[in-house]
This record gives C-alpha cells, structure tokens and sequence, in this order.
C-alpha cells in the first residue's frame, strides 16, 4: 500500500473515533437518546474488514454500528441527524442509533438482536450467488453473537451453499458485562467456527494491516465462488458496553493493557516507520475531519422530528395496508 | 371449471408464479427432493432446478432470515416453514426482523416475502404440532396474514401474495389440502384485504376464516332449515382485514358472532368483536359473541382434540343464544 492509501485508512479509523467522541458529547447533553454503543478502539477492524470491498458489495452487523456506516462512505450529517432523532437522519430517525442503514450504498443496517442478522447475511449471499452477482457479504457480530443459536444455523448454511460471505467476528472479549471465557466453551472463537468447514483464523484486530490483509484472502475467495471465511477479530473496546454502562468490571491494568495496543497511534507509527510523514500531516487530515464533525453536529442541531402524523408511513409499501385505528393514540 | 384441490391450488400458484417472475424462489425443509411433507411443492424442482427450488436444513430462524436477505438482493423468496408449530423457532427472525425492518430503515428497503405454513388441528398430533398461530402474526405491524378457505382463494390469493412487496404470512390449514373446489382457468392474483360474502341473510352475521368458514356455512345450512338466515363472511385475509365489509354487514343483521378456531384470548375474535362495537354499536341487539378454539394445548385423545376445536352445532347455539337474548 502506498502512503495515500495509508493517510485514507488511517482518515477513516480517525473519523470513526473521531465521531464517537462527538457522539459521547451529544448523549451526555441529553440530545441522543436509548441505547447508544460506541465504536471505539475496534476501529482497526472495521476498516481492515472493509477495505477491499466494492460499492456493490453488502454489509450487515451489529448495533455498534457508527463505524460500518461512516466507513461505507456514509454521510457523518445524517448519522449525527439519525441520533438525535431527525427526519434528515439515514433512518429518518425511526432508527436511531441501533439500526443505522443506508441503502444506495448497500450498508443493510444495524441490528439489534444479537446474532439475529447472520441469516440475514446468507440470503444477501444466496441472492447474490443465484442472481449471478459477484458480490461479497461482510456481515460483524461480537463473541457474544457466537452463543445465539441462530447464529450457528447462519454459519452451517453459508458454507453449505457455499456463499460468498466473510463472516468477521469482533471478539472484544465482553459481551456486556460477561468474558468470554465465563460464557463460551470454547474461548477461541475461530476454533468455535471450524465445525462448519471454512477457513477459521484469529487476528489481531488492533492491527489495521493485519485485518486488511487477512480480509483480502477472504474477499478474494468470496468473490472468487469459493464460499465463505470466518475472521476472529480480537480488540478490545475503551469504553463500556454502552453509554450507560461504567465498565467496572474490567481491572484498571486490562484496560492499560488495551490501550497500550490502541490502532490507531500504532497506525500513525506504521506510516511514519514506512514513509517521511509529518506531525502536520496527521494534524491536517484531523482537522478536516474535525470540520465535518462540527458540521455534522451543526446540521443536526438544525433537524427536526418527522411530524407524528407520518407515523404510519413506511410500514408497508402501499401505505393504506397500515391501519391507524381508533385503538391507536396517535 | 375444473375442480381443484387445495393443495393442487396452492401448488398451481407457485409453478405460474415461478413461470411468470425468475426471481421467485422456494426453499425450506424437505421442499425439492422430497416434495414437501405435505406434497405442495411437487415437481417444481424438476421443472425449475435446484437453483430455485432447495432444501434447507431444519433452521426455521435461518430460513426466514435467509429469506429477508434474498429479498433485500432482489429475489422473491416463498420460503415453506414445514408446520407453524415450528415457524415459533423463527419468531425472532419474523416478528423482530422482517416485519420491522423496512419501518426502522425509514422505507428503504423492501421485503416481498411470503411464507408459507400449514396449520390447526384436528389430526390427533398433540400439543406441539397443532396450533393455530394466526393471532399471534395478526398482532404484528408490518406483515400481513393472508388464511385461505377454498382453493380458488388459495391459489388467488397466494398468487397476491408472491406479488406482494411486503411480508405476507400465508397460512394453509392441514385439514383442507385435500379439500376440492372449482378453480377457473387462468384464475388471476386476488386482493389481499378483502372479505367475502358467501352466503347472504339478515338476521345474523358469522364471521370466519380458514377452515372455520365451513364450520360457519355448516352452521348457516343447519339453522336455515329452522328458518333462521345467517350471512357468511370469510375474511381471507386477517391483516389487513376488511372492516368495512364486516361492519356493513353487522349493520343489517344487528348480530354477529365470530367463529376461530384458535383460542380467544386477544384473538381474532376479539379484534373484529372490539371493532365492530367501535363502528356499528347502535345498530347491534346483542353482544358479539366468540366461538373459539378450547384454550389449552391440543390434546392427543380424539374425543378431547375435537372439544377444542369449534364445530358447526357450537356455532348454532350461540346463534340461538343471541336471537333469544339469551347471553
Ligand atoms: C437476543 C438478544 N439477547 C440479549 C440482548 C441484550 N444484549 C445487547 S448487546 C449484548 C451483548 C452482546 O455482546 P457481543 O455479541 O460480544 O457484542 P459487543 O456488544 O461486545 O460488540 C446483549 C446481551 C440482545 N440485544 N439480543
Ligand atoms: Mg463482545
């Protein structure tokens, strides 16, 4: 990769912490409400994942899903609307921060029952597999998602059909306030991921070059026919499970731990060790991102709800099969 | 016109849906090779290949799932659930993804997905294979339920159904596969949400659907013969269902009394009950009454399964109940 490539991925890990700082602020001011999962410190993985993907290619994943949308090209305007609840927002604010989507760019959304969009991703696989299509599914979940039976069904149907899906597994060793070694059997997820007969393999995922690089062989099997691959992604994330959650249960020494591996000054290091790069350089690409940032918080303040008499829209494609009874409050 | 079974019905449906659009695809348990535990699916797999016609293992939840995400990459997915005794393991994906995803994605995706599953009781399978599921998908914003009673509306309506861009939950009752009607050539797509007359009368209205409409015609022939003329109403449809049609015909008869075979509580009966008190109260002599499935789990021993189920006598004497004010 040369140094442009690098300063883009590197922009785009920056952007995704970036805009969980800005997102933080917002939800402590009152302005974003419900459950609201921050992205930080797995940054390395979403954007190794992602990176050789297509436009045409489709992604799906969990409720933490900020970083997917931003990565995809999302705009950070819409995404800071959809927090705080906006018709401007990507969901017109009836997602929020959970349910994240963007159809003209193929993100198929954020979702917020664990594992539940596994099988979800097989039929993205199956229909680009049948239509003739050649595109790739990346679909991320937590160690958790691993426990969920659905997701086991997923998984031995995809190598099945041998579907073109890169199955990428964001162990950030907690699902809420549970290690995996106090919920899983098996505490490798990529070893849990063997039974169902497809390349299995554990990377560090704080690492943007390792993720990049093992993301390329499964994108190129995908695209090549060859069926799927499951990534192991180990990180870890900075700060608790949500906004509402301290994270007391992680030892001060764990977190340091983490932090000592944080992607993204270990990225800056990576650059500078391969190429002449400048503080400046890093600061310029920060700025910018900055600006966006203020600009998307500014857009937002400016927003509004949708008005409650459109309440009913978008529940069916013809709009009268929605009966707003007399029952209903609105 | 030629008599068709319903079974025949449904399965005509599907072969001219396939014939007519290519990304119409079936797949569930025991579909293709198998021709489906209860035959819907026979030779659609060695007319349209394994490409479109697969089986699956048995992961109810992944066949749904499966289903929403073909929908998303432009196919037109008819999964079978093999009974909806099983469609329960695949409630997350149904009720918790495919019936929200469009409204929380702001309508930006849409979801033709048709599901087809047989149901009810009456065939001594015990409690966990003889439900009727229908109230429970009714409840759910976002689908729509579709319970054919005849074969002509089983083939109409399926074919609405696969056409639809929506989700649509198609339930087949297990006791009427075998059942004939006349089914017209070149029979064309129905409309989903429309109620249907079948037998007009003035002094009271039976509400049904699925198998219990010819529990309900049953019950109108027998109290013809005392001189009593009851209007019959399929519904066909459970959501949307047809309001309006119900309420006009309550609106004339000053009676009704709903007849469903699953059990009452927050059921369909209670649902057209409740909205037939809000539109037409003053035109009613009486309360609405429910003939409803027993609530319990369907027993086993035949003479018990039959006692929960509503037949056309249970149907006759709460007609009479009402006509005498004796509720
Ligand atoms: C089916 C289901 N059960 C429980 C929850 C509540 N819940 C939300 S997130 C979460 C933990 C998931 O952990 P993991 O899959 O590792 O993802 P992470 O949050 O660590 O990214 C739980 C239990 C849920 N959303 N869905
Ligand atoms: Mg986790």
């Amino acid at each position: 990769m040369n140094k442009k490539e690098l300063m883009r991925a590197y922009r785009q890990m920056y952007l995704a912490r970036a805009f969980e700082t800005r997102v933080a602020e917002q939800y402590t001011r009152g302005r974003i409400g419900g459950f609201c999962h921050l992205y930080t410190g797995e940054e390395a993985v979403a954007v190794g994942a992602l990176w050789h993907l297509r436009p045409e290619d489709y992604v799906l994943g969990s409720y933490r899903d900020h970083a997917y949308y931003l990565i995809r090209g999302g705009d950070p305007r819409k995404a800071m609307a959809e927090l705080f609840g906006h018709s401007d927002g990507c969901c017109k604010g009836k997602g929020g921060s959970m349910h994240f989507c963007d159809a003209g760019m193929n993100f198929f959304g954020g979702y917020g029952i664990v594992g539940g969009m596994c099988p979800i991703a097989v039929g993205l696989g199956l229909a680009a597999q049948r239509l003739g299509e050649k595109r790739v599914v990346v679909c991320f979940f937590g160690d958790g998602a691993t426990n969920q039976g659905v997701y086991h069904e997923a998984l031995n149907m995809g190598t099945l059909y041998q579907l073109p899906i890169v199955w990428v597994c964001e162990n950030n060793q907690y699902a809420i306030g549970t290690s995996v070694p106090r919920s899983s059997a098996v505490e490798s997820m990529s070893r849990k991921a063997a039974a169902y007969g497809m390349p299995a393999e554990t990377v560090d995922g704080m690492d943007f070059f390792k993720m990049q690089s093992v993301s390329e062989r499964a994108v190129a099997r995908a695209r090549a026919g060859k069926g799927p691959t499951f990534i192991e992604a180990k990180c870890y994330r900075y700060r608790g499970h949500s906004m509402s959650d301290p994270a007391t249960y992680r030892s001060k020494e764990e977190v340091e731990f983490w932090r000592q591996r944080d992607p993204l000054p270990r990225m800056r290091a990576a650059i500078r060790h391969d190429f002449e790069a400048e503080d400046r350089e890093f600061e310029e690409v920060e700025a910018e991102v900055g600006r966006l940032l203020s600009e998307a918080v500014a857009f937002a303040e400016r927003g509004r709800e949708l008005p409650v008499e459109r309440l009913y829209e978008d529940l069916y494609v013809d709009e009268a099969a929605a009966s707003p009874t007399s029952a209903g409050p609105a | 016109m030629p008599k068709v079974t319903y079974r025949e019905a449904i399965n005509q449906a599907l072969a001219e849906e396939m014939r007519r659009d290519a990304r119409v695809v079936v797949f569930g348990e025991d579909v293709a090779e198998y021709e489906g535990s209860f035959k819907v699916t026979r030779g659609l797999l060695k007319e349209f290949g394994p490409e479109r016609v697969f089986d699956t293992p048995i992961s109810e939840a992944a066949i749904v799932g499966a289903a929403i995400g073909a929908a998303i990459g432009g196919m037109r997915p008819v999964p079978e659930l093999m009974t909806v005794n099983f469609a329960y393991v695949a409630m997350d994906q149904i009720v918790n993804h495919l019936a929200v995803m469009r409204y929380m994605f702001g309508g930006q995706v849409r979801l033709p997905v048709t599901i087809r599953m047989p149901g009810g009781g009456g065939h001594q399978l015990g409690s966990q294979h003889s439900h009727s599921a229908e109230p429970l998908f009714t409840h759910v914003a976002g689908l729509k339920v579709v319970y054919p009673a005849t074969p002509a509306d089983a083939k109409a309506l399926l074919k609405a159904a696969i056409r639809d861009d929506n989700p649509v939950i198609f339930l087949e009752h297990e006791g009427l596969y075998n059942s004939s009607g006349e089914v017209a050539e070149g029979l064309e797509a129905g409309r989903i949400g429309e109620a249907q007359v079948l037998r007009e009368g003035s002094d009271v209205t039976l509400v049904a659907y699925g198998a219990m409409t010819h529990v309900a015609l049953e019950a109108a022939d027998a109290l013809a013969s005392e001189g009593l003329r009851a209007e019959v109403i399929d519904l066909r449809t459970l959501r949307p269902w047809d309001q309006g049609r119900v309420a006009d015909s309550v609106a004339r008869t000053h009676r009704a009394v709903v007849v469903e075979e699953a059990p009452p509580v927050c059921g369909i009966g209670a649902e057209v009950a409740a909205t037939i008190t809000e539109r037409v109260f003053d035109r009613l002599d009486g309360p609405i009454l429910r003939v409803s499935g027993a609530d319990v789990p369907l027993p086993y021993a035949r003479q018990l399964e039959q006692a929960c189920i509503p037949h056309a006598p249970d149907v006759v004497r709460a007609v009479k109940r009402l006509m005498q004010g004796a509720w």
